[in-house]
Order: structure tokens, then C-alpha cells, then sequence
């Protein structure tokens, strides 16, 4: 068995990580590889189309249920999906109540403290919205992930969020080995957004590992709860995402320590682009009405 | 007032006196509001029933009264029990406080351990600089050589990374880049003490043996033939601990004890304030790579810590707290057979000797039934031992045993008859033990001093052989290990039976045709 390999993706809430994840996973299990999909989500969302079904055994709510989670056993949490992907989630608290970190760090530990690794080529981990505590880092603290992913579009709040995870890699890059394994852009059609995507991830002394085009069949496949890969081999989408993934099989040891920026270069980034003009700044703070 | 500078009454007294019960009865009758006597003894006496047992053993979301702690005082000892080591734990102060004053009472000797004072700012930015400033300041201002790093739950639910931390901490000078702080997380939320014991003690091996942290080459294995010995959480240290090196001495073999609290609480009145004494030194951790075997006194402390062992290529032999007779005896003939070296006369003789005193006792102990409770070791330890005496351990529980620990008893009870009425509790609290008390009555509790006030309730005489012991001193300066340790627990049991004998024979003209002179 090769080494395992470890990845995480990260990105903004609501820009299609979990979907992108699990096409991707999907397409690398046809690669042959032997994977499993560790949810970190709260909404536990991350294995549903693997699954065709949103997991309702969650490792904390049957922790929850059996008193600790000492008492769970492996097989509780397990489900096996399509290509024989091993899916877990997290799952954890409802918005407004408890530490929904934790219980990631809970979690991973757990897993590993009972075997859930054995056997497996690549562990991935899917990870809710900016890096925000100590418990969402925990898929890139030290021996975890070893590249992070983080799927962006052109819109300027995920490219905001692409750069809060990268500040996030670098502080734990030098005591740790987790590296940006580059950026996944999924096509809002957002104004160049090609162009943006690429001088993001070099402004982030990373790359764009991929550009995947917006289709609906993404969304037809989603509806009846599969991946591409499995409602339409053979469309171009289904395509797309295997090249992603071997892109990403090829790309081990490849990561970089990102060099995340500041707002103010952000804003620069997008002005030389043409999306913004040169703020004036006797226009900031007024309504359409005013300015007109 | 009947307090005067003359006479000082202390408040056992004082408070017998009619100006305070006055004014405790106000204060009750005044101010309590409380509901009529005779419905709150209606309700006790509801307590010491079948029925009400049922319902408290299914009881689900709530622990009374747990018979464990947390897992950084587990750390805490750990740390102790290393040369010239400081205990550092990264989270609120209040938490050493208690670490170090549940130690201090039981040792009554002082318990050195700082915190890194993580605040309601630390809670939200994370501790990095609590680890920065807490690190610089223990080097400079009590000179450890090596210091220990755990956690609690407050900078776990955070999810600060120690490893993370404790390398920034270095780069920006905090300590010196090759200063030696072994770490680990010992969320107080998981386990109890014995894995933190566990995860502290792995945390130590795996820095010296696998290259600390990634600063230094993994330590190649040389084999040789010196034996190492963990002895796990143990809160009779000092006497058992010098019981075992005497018996190492007598075997004449080399060994590297991993964990040796017993020197710094046991430190003398002389004059001098020792922070450090003994302890395990760094170079023994290195070398310890290299033995032949280890031997693991007390299985459940040393959970990862013996598959860590085992997987550096070592024999590992585990063993669950061994008293008396036949758990010396498996003790002292694994040395043997691992050393090669007979089992020396001197400890043989010892051997006959407890027998003897055994035999000698046995009478009034044979079918007496005790309850007890503690860590799952040690109650392996004594259930064999209460066997051997014709003795039945009808109770047996432990809140931080598993299901697998209770099959483990349940096998040692099998093997003796008089293991046939006898029943553990895993994951049970000591609100469990009352009602077991009331309905299923016992001659005597084993336990700690916490179980004082199931000795109020019940009126079970209690022997205190579990740590925490705060209310009797120096117990813990005597063995319970080896024959030596056998006889001491042999005569705890005796002094409590004898002693209830005589309360039970005292009233004269009543009932001391039975209060004896020869027992």
C-alpha cells in the first residue's frame, strides 16, 4: 500500500466544496484509489452524494445518544458508499449552542484512535467555511492533511474567504507539513473570472489546480442525490471533475506554504482587473440616489 | 461567649455550645423554609429501598459523586515524577490550583505545577501567548531542566495545537530552541486521571525515543539487558515505591524506573525547600529504549502507553496492581523469567512469612463481605487478595472501569468460590455504591476519603486504601505492594474489623461478655 495520503478542502459556505469534493473523491476512486470521506461540517452534508443520503448517524449525535464517545465503535459511524468510498461525518451541535469545533477535534481523534485509516490510500476531510477556531484547523494541524484545497469562484467574498484559509495553512505550515495544494475554481460566471482565479492563487504563491465550468447537470445529478460521475460517466462534466482529480493524485508533495495578503491588496487585485474602479473616496458611504 | 483566648474550642465543640445551636435552630426555622422533618426522613428512608435502588441505577444523564478525576492530574503526577521537571499546564489557573492541592493534601507535601493563566481573551484568541510568556517565565524564574506540558479543558475546547504552540514558542525565544518540553493533550473531559497518566507518560517516551518533535534524529534501539517498570497512578508512591526498588536491589538486576514521584513527596525537614528531588532523569528515558522488557504495573494507566512500548520492539508485560499473595508471586516470577535470575531467598522467606499472618487471621476474615471502588488496577489487586483471605469483594466498582475491565474482574471472581456472590460495576458512581450499601449490605467499604460520607449514611466502616486520602495521614509512606505491602493491607482489614468488634462489645454489663482481651 502506497502512503496514505491525506487532503482537506476548504472554502466559503456555499460555493459548492462538498459537491466538488465529492466528484472529485468519486472520480479518483475510479483512478482505483481507496478513499474515505471525513465530513467536518456540522450540517453533515459532506457524504450525501456518495451515500445517496444524508448520513443521520453522525459520530457526535451517537455520542451524544451512547454518553461519550468512547462507547461508539467504528462500524456505528461507518457507511460505505458508491465505489466502496468509506464516509463519515462529524456531524454536531445546532446553530446557536455548544462548540461545533470540538466536536471536529472529538472526531478525528476517534477515528484514529480506532483504525478508520487502515487501508485506505486517501483520507478527506470537507471542511465548513473560513478557518475560524482551533478546531476547524484541526484537518491541517500536524500529522492530518498534508495539502489543502480550497475551492473559490470569482466573487469577491470567497476570494476573501481563499485568503483567510491561507492564513490559516501558514500558521500552522513551518510547525506542521500542511501545504496549499491550490485553488479549485467552480465557475459562478463572475466577470473574468479565469483571469482573477489565476492572479489570486499567484498572489498566494500557490496555483489554479483547476477551472471547473458551471453545468447544470451538476445539479440534476445532485437532485437525485449522486455525483456526476455515477448519474453521467460520460458527460463533459464527469470529465472535468476526473481531471481535477488527476491533477490532484498527481500533485502530491507539490503544495506550497501560501502567502495570504492583505484586504487592501485584494481590493487592488480586483481594480487592475477592471471589476472595481479606483475608489473614490468622495463616493464611499453614499446611496445611489446621492450619487446620481 | 464560650469562646474564649484561654481556652479555644475548636469547631467540633464550639458549635455544641447553646448560643450556636439557638442560632442554628432560627436559621432553620427562620429563614430554611424547608419541608417538615418527618417528610425529609420519609424521603431518606425511600432512599434505602429496592425500589428507589432501581431507579438510581437507571439513572442516565447524571453522575453523583464520581469515584475519579481528571485527566491533567493524571499529567500533573506524571510530570512529578521526572528529574528536575516543572508541570505546566496550558489552560485556567483555578485548575492547578486544585491539581495541586488535591496532591498536597493527600502528600501532605507541597506540589509544584504552574499554569499558563489562560483568560477570557485567551479563550477567544486563542493561549499562543499565555505558551510564549508562561514557558520564559518558568525557565527563568524556577530553572526546571525539562518541562512538562498538558492541557485543560479549557484550551482543548479551543483546539489549541501544543505542538504548534510550544515550536513558536521556541523560534520566538520563549525557551531555548533545544530545551526539552514534552507535551501532551489531556482534555479533562475524556477519561480520568489514569489517561492522563497514560497520554503524559506517552507524551514524555515519545519525545526522547522519536526524535523530539522533529528537533532531533529518532533514537536507534541498542538492545540491552536492563528492564524498565511503569507503575502507573498510585497514591501509596512513597511506600510502594520503595518497597519495589528493594526488591529490584535484592534481584540485583538493572533497571530504569519510568515515573518516580516518591522523592518529591517525601522530601524532609531540614531545613531546605526542595522544588525538585529525584524523579526519572532524561538520560534513564534514553536508555530506557534499549531494555529488554518493561513491565507495566498498572495495565489501565498505560493503555497507549504499553503499545507505544511494544511497538519500539520491547516485551511489554502488563499487570493489574498486583496484592498479596499470588499477584506478587506472577510479579516476581515474570522478573524471573525475564531476567533469568532466581527469585532471591530473602523475598521467598517474606512470602511464608505473609502466608503465615495470613493463616494466623484468617478466621475472622474468611466470609466477611466488603464493597469497594476505585481504579479498575487496583480493584483487580484487591479482589484477588480479598479471595485468597476467604474474603468476598460482594461490590466491586470503578465510574473510569469499561465493560472490559468488568469481564476482567468477573474472570479473576470466577476462579475463587468465593467470587460466586460477588458483582462489578463498571462506569458507576458512588451514589450507585449507597444504594448497593442499603439493599445488599456489606461488612465493610474500601475506598477513599469521599467514601467517609457513605460511612455516615450507611454506617459501613470504612477502610481507607484509595487515593485521595486527606482525612488520615501518611498512609501513603507504607507499601500495598509486594509480600511487605500484602501484610500492611492484611492489617488494614484486621485494625477495622477489630475495631468493630469492640464499638459493637463495648457497653458494659450488656455486651461486654464479648469485649475481649485476645481476639
Amino acid at each position: 500500500m502506497a502512503k496514505l495520503r491525506q487532503i482537506a478542502f476548504y472554502g466559503k459556505g456555499g460555493i459548492g466544496k462538498s459537491t466538488t469534493s465529492q466528484n472529485t473523491l468519486a472520480a479518483l476512486s475510479d483512478l482505483g484509489q481507496k478513499i474515505l470521506i471525513v465530513g467536518c461540517d456540522p450540517k453533515a452534508d459532506s457524504t450525501r452524494l456518495i451515500l445517496h443520503a444524508k448520513a443521520q448517524d453522525t459520530i457526535l449525535s451517537l455520542a451524544a445518544e451512547a454518553g461519550s464517545v468512547e462507547d461508539l465503535e467504528l462500524e456505528d459511524v461507518m457507511k460505505i458508499g458508491y465505489k466502496d468510498i468509506r464516509c463519515v461525518e462529524s456531524g454536531g451541535p445546532e446553530p446557536g449552542v455548544g462548540c461545533a469545533g470540538r466536536g471536529v477535534i472529538t472526531s478525528i481523534n476517534f477515528l484514529e484512535e480506532n483504525g478508520a485509516y487502515d487501508g485506505v490510500d486517501y483520507v478527506s476531510y470537507d471542511v465548513l467555511g473560513d478557518v475560524v477556531c482551533g478546531g476547524f484547523a484541526m484537518p491541517i494541524r500536524e500529522n492530518k492533511a498534508q495539502e489543502i484545497y480550497i475551492v473559490m469562484s470569482g466573487e469577491m467574498m470567497a476570494m476573501y474567504a481563499a485568503n483567510n484559509i491561507s492564513k490559516g495553512i501558514l500558521k500552522y505550515a513551518n510547525s506542521g507539513g500542511v501545504r496549499l495544494g491550490g485553488l479549485v475554481c467552480n465557475e459562478r460566471q463572475t466577470d473574468k473570472e479565469l483571469e482573477l482565479a489565476e492572479s489570486l492563487a499567484k498572489m498566494l504563491g500557490s496555483r489554479l489546480i483547476h477551472f471547473v465550468p458551471r453545468d447544470n447537470i451538476v445539479q440534476h445529478a445532485e437532485l437525485r442525490r449522486m455525483t456526476v460521475l455515477e448519474y453521467a460517466p460520460d458527460s463533459k462534466q464527469a470529465g472535468e471533475y476526473r481531471t481535477l482529480a488527476e491533477k490532484i493524485h498527481a500533485n502530491a508533495g507539490n503544495g506550497t506554504i501560501p502567502t495570504p495578503i492583505t484586504m487592501d491588496q485584494l481590493e487592488d487585485l480586483l481594480m487592475e482587473h477592471g471589476i472595481m474602479k479606483q475608489i473614490d473616496e468622495s463616493q464611499v458611504g453614499k446611496k445611489a440616489t446621492e450619487v446620481a | 461567649m464560650p469562646q474564649s483566648a484561654d481556652k479555644i474550642l475548636d469547631h467540633e465543640l464550639l458549635f455544641r455550645e447553646p448560643e450556636y445551636q439557638k442560632m442554628l435552630a432560627d436559621k432553620k426555622s427562620e429563614f430554611e423554609f424547608n419541608h417538615a422533618d418527618s417528610k425529609i426522613q420519609e424521603i431518606v428512608e425511600w432512599t434505602k429501598t429496592e425500589d428507589y435502588k432501581q431507579k438510581n441505577f437507571a439513572r442516565e444523564a447524571l453522575t453523583v459523586n464520581p469515584a475519579k478525576a481528571c485527566q491533567p492530574l493524571g499529567a500533573v503526577y506524571v510530570a512529578n515524577g521526572f528529574a528536575k521537571t516543572l508541570s505546566f499546564v496550558h489552560g485556567s489557573q483555578g485548575c492547578v490550583a486544585y491539581y495541586r492541592s488535591h496532591f498536597s493534601r493527600h502528600f501532605k507535601e507541597p506540589t509544584s505545577c504552574v499554569s499558563s493563566s489562560m483568560t477570557e481573551d485567551a479563550a477567544v484568541f486563542g493561549g499562543l501567548n499565555n505558551m510564549i510568556d508562561g514557558l520564559a517565565n518558568t525557565l527563568n524564574l524556577y530553572k526546571p531542566e525539562m518541562i512538562a506540558v498538558s492541557t485543560t479543558c479549557m484550551a482543548e475546547v479551543i483546539g489549541d495545537d501544543l505542538n504548534a504552540f510550544i515550536k513558536t514558542s521556541k523560534e520566538k525565544g520563549s525557551v531555548p530552541a533545544d530545551f526539552d518540553v514534552p507535551f501532551a493533550h489531556t482534555p479533562a473531559f475524556v477519561g480520568s486521571h489514569i489517561t492522563g497518566y497514560d497520554n503524559a507518560l506517552l507524551g514524555i517516551l515519545r519525545h526522547f525515543w522519536d526524535g523530539k518533535a522533529d528537533t532531533a534524529p529518532k533514537l536507534d534501539r541498542v538492545p540491552d539487558e536492563s528492564i524498565n517498570f511503569i507503575f502507573g497512578f498510585d497514591g501509596f508512591v512513597v511506600g510502594n515505591m520503595k518497597e519495589m526498588k528493594r526488591i529490584l536491589g535484592l534481584f540485583g538486576i538493572d533497571y530504569n524506573i519510568l515515573c518516580d514521584p516518591s522523592e518529591v513527596w517525601n522530601t524532609p525537614t531540614d531545613g531546605e525547600f526542595r522544588m525538585y528531588e529525584g524523579g526519572t532523569t532524561k538520560a534513564t528515558v534514553e536508555r530506557a529504549l534499549n531494555a529488554k522488557a518493561t513491565i507495566i504495573f498498572q495495565g489501565y494507566c498505560c493503555e497507549k502507553t504499553s503499545k507505544f512500548i511494544a511497538e519500539h520492539g520491547q516485551e511489554v508485560v502488563v499487570l493489574h496492581s498486583p496484592i498479596g499473595v499470588a499477584g506478587t508471586d506472577k510479579f516476581l516470577m515474570e522478573l524471573s523469567r525475564i531476567t533469568g535470575k532466581p527469585i532471591p531467598a530473602e523475598l521467598e522467606l517474606e512470602r511464608g512469612q505473609l502466608v503465615d499472618a495470613m493463616a494466623d487471621s484468617q478466621a475472622h476474615l474468611h466470609g466477611k463481605r466488603y464493597a469497594m471502588y476505585g481504579d479498575p488496577d487496583m480493584m483487580i489487586g484487591l479482589t484477588e487478595f480479598l479471595l485468597e483471605l476467604g474474603a468476598e469483594p460482594a461490590h466491586i466498582l470503578a465510574t473510569n472501569g469499561e465493560k472490559e475491565w468488568a469481564k476482567k474482574v468477573q474472570e479473576v471472581l470466577d476462579a475463587s468460590p468465593y467470587g460466586a456472590g460477588c458483582k462489578v460495576y463498571p462506569k458507576r458512581d458512588l451514589w450507585h455504591m449507597r444504594s448497593l450499601l442499603y439493599t445488599e449490605p456489606v461488612d465493610f467499604l474500601i475506598g477513599n476519603t469521599y467514601g467517609k460520607y457513605l460511612e455516615r449514611d450507611t454506617g459501613t466502616p470504612l477502610i481507607r486504601m484509595v487515593f485521595p486520602i486527606f482525612d488520615r495521614h501518611h498512609y501513603h509512606r507504607y507499601p500495598i505492594w509486594g509480600y511487605e505491602g500484602g501484610l500492611r493491607v492484611l492489617v488494614m482489614l484486621l485494625d477495622e474489623f477489630f475495631e468493630s468488634i469492640d464499638v459493637n462489645t463495648i457497653v458494659p454489663g450488656k455486651t461486654d461478655y464479648s469485649y475481649d482481651i485476645i481476639r
